[in-house]
């Protein structure tokens, strides 16, 4: 008899499924495991107080990121600049002294290789196809773009990891989001996965992992497919997956961590089995056209709060839902916004370039091709690029890419999560708001009061030289 | 973990949708080492403004948290269940939760229970001026008046829940089932088990 066909998700679980038991309750073995500052010390802390070691430390990647001040992080002398704040400094301090604790290799704040966790995993080629990876932060799901089964995890969880290299679970059902035709000229990744969320709400992912399919998603890049999958915990799914193909091997192929010699063709080789089958049956499928997609943008404090760029802020009471509509109406009074009103016509006067959604190479030079020649608008007080880590830096500067937007009026800084979540000292003011190409729109998000516009790196710089949300198609 | 059997106690009648983890806990709040003292934090734009339940007299120390559709959705910071146990808060009653925070207050103690929409709009309206029973054994919310509602809570995570047991301890009893399984790894898929020890 002919096995089932399975899903992705169904051949990555399988492999890593250590025990099921009768309760449905199954222990799952983790392949990797990255650790940042602000999700560990409490971990680290319990098995300390119980007594318990790190089962397999090679398997964990330590870097900080959601703290760092991305403004220079080394005096003239070389020397390292205290960070200001004692909190922030406080809880750095803990990741540096943890690490080695538990013998666990750890990325200094200014090492080169240094960046957002999720920019550093595939980078280093310590997230390969296939595997389990889990991390403290929910945006984990990024390094579905590799073909990796990657979710986010509580601190409790990172605890278990670190004690157990498993964790319990039950396995999730499975969604195919399925994208039929191509994209629109000036239509990127980040419109597409702002669409798909616009689509199932974000709760439409819930108790799902999410397979995105359809030869769009085949075209992207690794940089691109890491972008979709990054939010689909913004769609409730934990985890997003595309599966592997060339353009993954290619980009991991002689990356630090990845393997090497032999190891690489055995990996290869299964690497290619990592597809859904034919015939193999998702617990819920959603089809979108994207010819139907626009570049997007957000008008509420919900990621599925989107509309085309062409578009009006819409009417609370043209919402279905009773709660939809009293959620739109705050929505609307926290962002200052009123219904009928064009989104071209919202001016912003704060943009951030940057985070694990936007951060990597192909983001900065997409933004930067908006920028050349151009300059930020007046109204535009104060905008940022924010590299995903010290590699991205470095190949945008050997590209001249950091000149364009230095020219351009933007500041130019170094690697973390900066103002994408403000535990930084980016923070966008009370009551201003802020094109950026992060991936919440939380109220206070980015800081108290501040109002958040999610676009894609190339929107957001079109935002900057309008000073206001335009269409980047209509710059020319 | 403590054990958890019966809650019973005000409920704050809250009552929102899509509560995301930042609404629980802003990420000022993040930069703890420590699980202690996040309660004061909870809830700070909610409670930014007057009138909130939060800082209505009425349900201070209320064990019980009433809310809407897709509660916890956002970030996976676990400091959303400790600023919630540190309130006070045992069990949040809602239609759906997201995924992380479901897990995350299961393994802090808090018990999560699912009911559907016209039963939670009757517990808020019961909350406004009286309490609510939680009895995880038989699996139910009762009031003061007529209601009993039952609800589903996973086999595995009721068992825990009611013995306190701490997951890390459980596992770690599985080794000889994990070791086994890594050594057929290493026979399988060499190439993944190296992780950071760079290749020579």
């Amino acid at each position: 008899m002919p096995n089932k066909p399975r899903t992705l998700y169904d051949k990555i679980w399988d492999a890593h499924e250590v025990e099921r038991r009768d309760d449905g309750t199954s222990i799952l073995y983790i392949d990797r495991h990255l650790v940042h500052e602000v999700t560990s010390p409490q971990a680290f802390e319990a098995l300390r107080m119980t007594g318990r070691t790190v089962r397999r430390p090679e398997l964990t990647l330590a870097v900080p990121d959601h703290n760092l001040p991305t403004t220079p992080r080394l005096d003239d002398a070389g020397n390292r600049i205290p960070i200001a704040d004692p909190m922030s400094a406080q809880q750095l301090a803990a990741l540096e002294r943890n690490a080695p604790d538990f013998g666990i290799r750890y990325i200094d704040a200014n090492h080169v290789t240094q960046g957002i966790v999720h920019v550093v995993g595939p980078e280093q080629g310590f997230s390969l196809p296939g595997s389990t990876i889990v991390c403290g932060d929910s945006h984990t799901a990024s390094h579905g773009g590799i073909g990796a089964l990657a979710f986010g995890i509580g601190t409790s969880e990172v605890e278990h990891v670190l004690a157990t290299q498993t964790l319990l679970l039950k396995r999730s059902k499975s969604m195919e989001v399925r994208v039929e035709g191509t994209l629109g000229e000036g239509v990127s990744a980040k419109d597409l996965i702002l669409h798909i969320i616009g689509v199932i709400g974000t709760a439409g992912g819930t108790g799902h992992v999410i397979e995105y399919r359809g030869p769009e998603f085949e075209a992207m890049s690794v940089e691109e497919r890491l972008t979709v999958c990054n939010m689909s915990i913004e769609g409730g799914a934990r985890a997003g997956l595309i599966a592997p193909d060339e353009t993954v091997f290619r980009y991991l192929k002689g990356r630090p961590l990845a393997p090497k010699g032999a190891d690489w063709d055995e990996a290869l080789a299964y690497w290619k089995t990592l597809h859904s089958d034919e015939g193999a049956v998702f617990n819920k499928s959603v089809t979108i056209q994207a010819s139907e997609v626009e570049p997007t943008v957000t008008w509420g404090t919900s990621p599925e709060d989107v509309v085309a760029i062409g578009g009006v802020v819409p009417d609370p009471a043209s919402f279905a839902d009773p709660s939809k509509q009293e959620a739109a109406a705050k929505s609307l009074e926290y962002m200052g916004l009123t219904p009928g009103q064009r989104m071209q016509d919202v001016p912003v006067e704060n943009i951030f370039i940057g985070s694990c959604t936007n951060s990597r190479i192909e983001d900065l030079r997409a933004a930067a091709k908006v920028l050349s020649g151009r300059k930020k608008a007046d109204n535009v007080k104060w905008a940022i690029v924010v590299p995903g880590s010290g590699l991205v830096k470095q190949m945008a500067e050997d590209e001249g890419i950091d000149a364009i937007f230095k020219a351009a009026g933007f500041e130019w800084r170094e690697p973390g999560c900066s103002a994408c979540l403000g535990m930084n000292p980016d923070k966008v003011p009370p009551g201003e708001r802020c094109a950026s190409t992060s991936n919440r729109n939380f109220v206070g998000r980015q800081g108290p009061g501040a109002r958040t516009h999610l676009v894609s790196p190339a929107m957001a710089a079109a935002a900057a030289v309008a000073g206001r949300l335009a269409d980047v198609r209509e710059l020319g | 973990m403590e054990a958890v059997s019966t809650i019973e106690g005000r409920a704050y009648p809250f009552g929102a949708k899509n509560v995301d983890t930042d609404v629980i806990i802003s990420a000022e709040w993040l930069k703890t080492i420590t699980r202690e003292g996040l309660g004061q934090g909870a809830f700070e734009s909610v409670r930014a403004k007057p009138g909130n339940v939060f800082d209505d007299p009425e349900y201070a120390g209320a064990p019980v948290l009433i809310a809407g559709d897709n509660f916890g959705c956002g970030s996976s910071r676990e400091h959303a269940a400790w600023a919630l146990l540190d309130m006070g808060i045992k069990a949040v009653i809602a239609p759906s939760f997201s995924d992380i925070f479901s897990g995350n207050a299961f393994k802090n103690g808090i018990l999560t229970v699912e009911l559907p929409q016209d039963q939670i709009d009757r517990l808020m309206e019961v909350a406004k001026d009286h309490p609510v029973f939680i009895d995880l054994e038989s699996q139910t919310v009762t009031t003061p008046f007529q209601d009993r509602f039952t609800f589903d809570v996973d086999p595995f995570r009721k068992h825990c829940l009611m013995n306190g047991l701490d997951e890390v301890g459980l596992t770690l009893e599985q080794d000889a089932v994990i070791s086994k399984y890594e050594t057929g790894r290493q026979d399988k898929m060499a190439w993944l088990a190296k992780g950071t020890e760079t290749y020579a």
